[in-house]
């Protein structure tokens, strides 16, 4: 048996490859999109001079290099990492508990992000920088999931029913807290509640380049080592037993990927606030498009969580100039109901199996 | 290879559920399980795939304790089928096939001509060729017992485990799926519910009554009325099955004067 290229495989590269392109084109369009215009041969131009100095002559100002380089581009860049790291831990998690109404978001770890933010928000309003904001809704998602691990644990075992269960409980009662918060916050004269909410809706607008490092190397390495063991997420999603009669280690598997998509979602909420739907939905298109295996679903998902959330960002950007909607209301309004489409013609499924 | 299950004990939350049980099993025999629901016939083979480890007594494949194993290497000495729900994660039959490689690859390592090879192989053994791209989902019962045992088969293991293969299937589906696996010569571990089928098919049998072992034998000597009426609460007459040499059996409420008569014989 020659393994040949079946025009299976070839549309499996051909999709591979065309979000590669699709995903490079809507960076640049997003750089080029704003309420300055930018050429996008100057933006091609800006980024090559940045990357390599004295490449090229420069013909543009000062200010819209500037425009380029500190606001654009490292915006469009922080939504490619939260749209990838939410589609990838969505894509982990899912397997994790066998249950495809899990999302980055069931297992409590956003909201524990929300109270540590909005505690911020609201009690310090005054001392809330980003970076104390990011790292107060770092540690309120790191406790949650210590938290919900240890209330799911039962004599050392951990199954997809306690770990829903407490993840749903403790989202519930931290969403309690968040709400508190924000009412008590919400007096005249003060914009703390509103601030708290746009937070909570998610956003991408304080992109800054410092931010991109640790989420970016987070993001490539447990992207890495979950394509490693796809096999065993494939063996996990046919049954404990089964997973186990071929060879998985179920409870350390499962703590090991527990504790991959909570740092990676963590660290990604933290940045760009409660941002839904991406890391839900997306596995779920990708499944629709290349089936389950995966070896295919979480690099596809990357590229297209990333696509996805650069795309909703230019509308949430763009749609009431120049205001912004928060980026969180505009996947979900978008997303629904593309993906009702979807569920709807149903001969979409398997087409690139 | 060697099989070795030795004085096994399991306890669940403090529970026992099978009591110092030791199994012999002889190279390319199937061994049969049986005894009523709830007996602890699956705790057992729980316990020689690694998924429960005993409190006391050893599982040893190979002369290794599975559990002084790894996981993918206990994985590449036995293979299991089991009873699961299936998930709402649609894979192809090829996929589920290819998942018995699972214990063979690194990491690092890709699908190799070998993989292909035995995956086809294995859908071929079981006359599932040109079912790989179907939905494992959309399989009749049959269809997808026979895709899992596929899917053991690629995973090459040199003791086979079967839990109960011929629930929710039909009769016909019963007896092809014994007669494929009574054909692949592999040493096999199988509980069975239905007693004249593991008379057909088991070169020996264990019946499993209340976390021990009630009976060892051949199915002849071990299913007897005596044992039949103890453990499993029915009355049995015996026959011979009409055109195989073995025994079948036929069964019947117990009644209040069951010890002092025996039933009418054919």
């Amino acid at each position: 048996m020659k393994a040949q290229p079946t025009p299976r495989v070839a549309r499996r590269w051909l999709l591979l490859f065309g979000l590669v392109f699709v995903l490079l084109a809507a960076v640049v369009l997003a750089v080029v999109i704003g309420p300055v215009p930018i050429p996008y041969d100057m933006v091609v131009r800006i980024i090559v001079s940045k990357v390599v100095p004295n490449a090229i002559s420069v013909d543009w100002t000062p200010v819209q290099e500037q425009i380029v380089w500190m606001f654009r581009l490292p915006r469009a860049l922080l939504a490619v990492l939260v749209g990838a790291a939410l589609s990838v831990s969505g894509t982990a998690l899912q397997a994790l508990v066998r249950n495809p109404l899990a999302d980055p978001y069931t297992f409590g770890i956003s909201s524990g992000a929300s109270v540590g933010a909005v505690l911020v928000i609201t009690l310090a309003a005054g001392v809330a920088t980003g970076f104390t904001l990011s790292g107060a809704a770092f540690i309120g998602a790191l406790i949650t999931t210590i938290i919900v691990y240890i209330i799911a644990q039962q004599g050392g075992q951990v199954t997809p029913g306690r770990l829903i269960l407490a993840g749903v409980a403790i989202s519930y009662a931290l969403s309690a807290i968040t709400t508190y918060l924000v009412l008590r916050a919400s007096s005249p004269g003060s914009n703390s509640a509103a601030v708290a909410l746009s937070w909570l809706a998610g956003s991408l607008g304080a992109a800054k380049w410092e931010q991109l490092g640790i989420p970016g190397f987070i993001l490539l390495a447990t992207t890495v080592l979950l394509m490693l063991q796809s096999r065993q997420l494939n063996a996990l999603l046919a049954g404990d037993e089964t997973a186990a009669s071929l060879g998985v280690s179920i409870q350390r598997f499962r703590l090991q990927l527990f504790v991959l998509t909570s740092l990676l979602i963590g660290t990604v909420v933290a940045i760009s606030g409660a941002i839904g739907f991406v890391g839900l939905m997306i596995p779920h298109i990708v499944r629709f498009l290349v089936g389950a295996d995966h070896r295919r679903v979480l690099p596809i998902a990357a590229l297209l969580g990333a696509v996805y959330l650069v795309m909703v960002d230019i509308i949430a950007r763009t749609l009431i100039a120049p205001s912004e909607l928060p980026v969180g209301i505009v996947t979900a309004a978008v997303g629904g109901p593309f993906f009702l489409w979807m569920l709807w013609q149903r001969r979409l499924t398997g087409v690139l199996r | 290879m060697n099989i070795e299950i030795a004085n096994v004990s399991v306890a669940i939350q403090s529970r026992r559920i099978i009591e110092d049980v030791s199994l012999h099993i002889q190279p390319g025999q199937i061994v049969g399980l049986v005894g009523p629901n709830g007996s602890g016939k699956s705790t057992l083979l729980r316990t020689v795939y690694r998924m429960l480890k005993p409190e006391a007594g050893y599982v040893r494949l190979g002369g290794d304790d599975v559990w002084k194993l790894s996981a993918r290497e206990s994985a590449r000495r036995s293979g299991v089928v089991v009873q699961e729900a299936p998930s709402d994660f649609e894979f192809t039959v090829r996929e589920v096939v290819q998942m018995g490689r699972t214990p063979h690859k690194d990491a690092l390592s890709l699908d190799t001509q070998t993989d292909t090879a035995l995956v086809h192989a294995a859908l071929e053994r079981v006359e599932m060729t040109g079912f790989d791209e179907r939905l494992f989902s959309t399989l009749s019962g049959g269809e997808k017992q026979r895709v899992l045992i596929a899917r053991v088969l690629a995973q090459q293991p040199k003791l086979l485990i079967l839990d109960e293969p011929t629930n929710h299937l039909d009769v016909h589906h019963q007896l092809e799926i014994l007669e494929l696996v009574r054909s692949l010569g592999i040493t096999t571990l199988i509980t069975l519910h239905d007693l004249n089928l593991s008379a057909t098919y088991c070169d020996y049998l264990y019946v499993i009554a209340n976390g021990g072992i009630a009976a060892e034998g051949s199915p002849e000597a071990t299913l007897t009325r005596a044992l039949i009426q103890q453990v499993f609460r029915v009355d049995v007459i015996h026959t011979k099955h009409p055109s195989r040499d073995c025994l079948h059996l036929v069964f019947m409420p117990l009644t209040d004067d069951r010890h002092d008569e025996p039933p009418p014989q054919p």
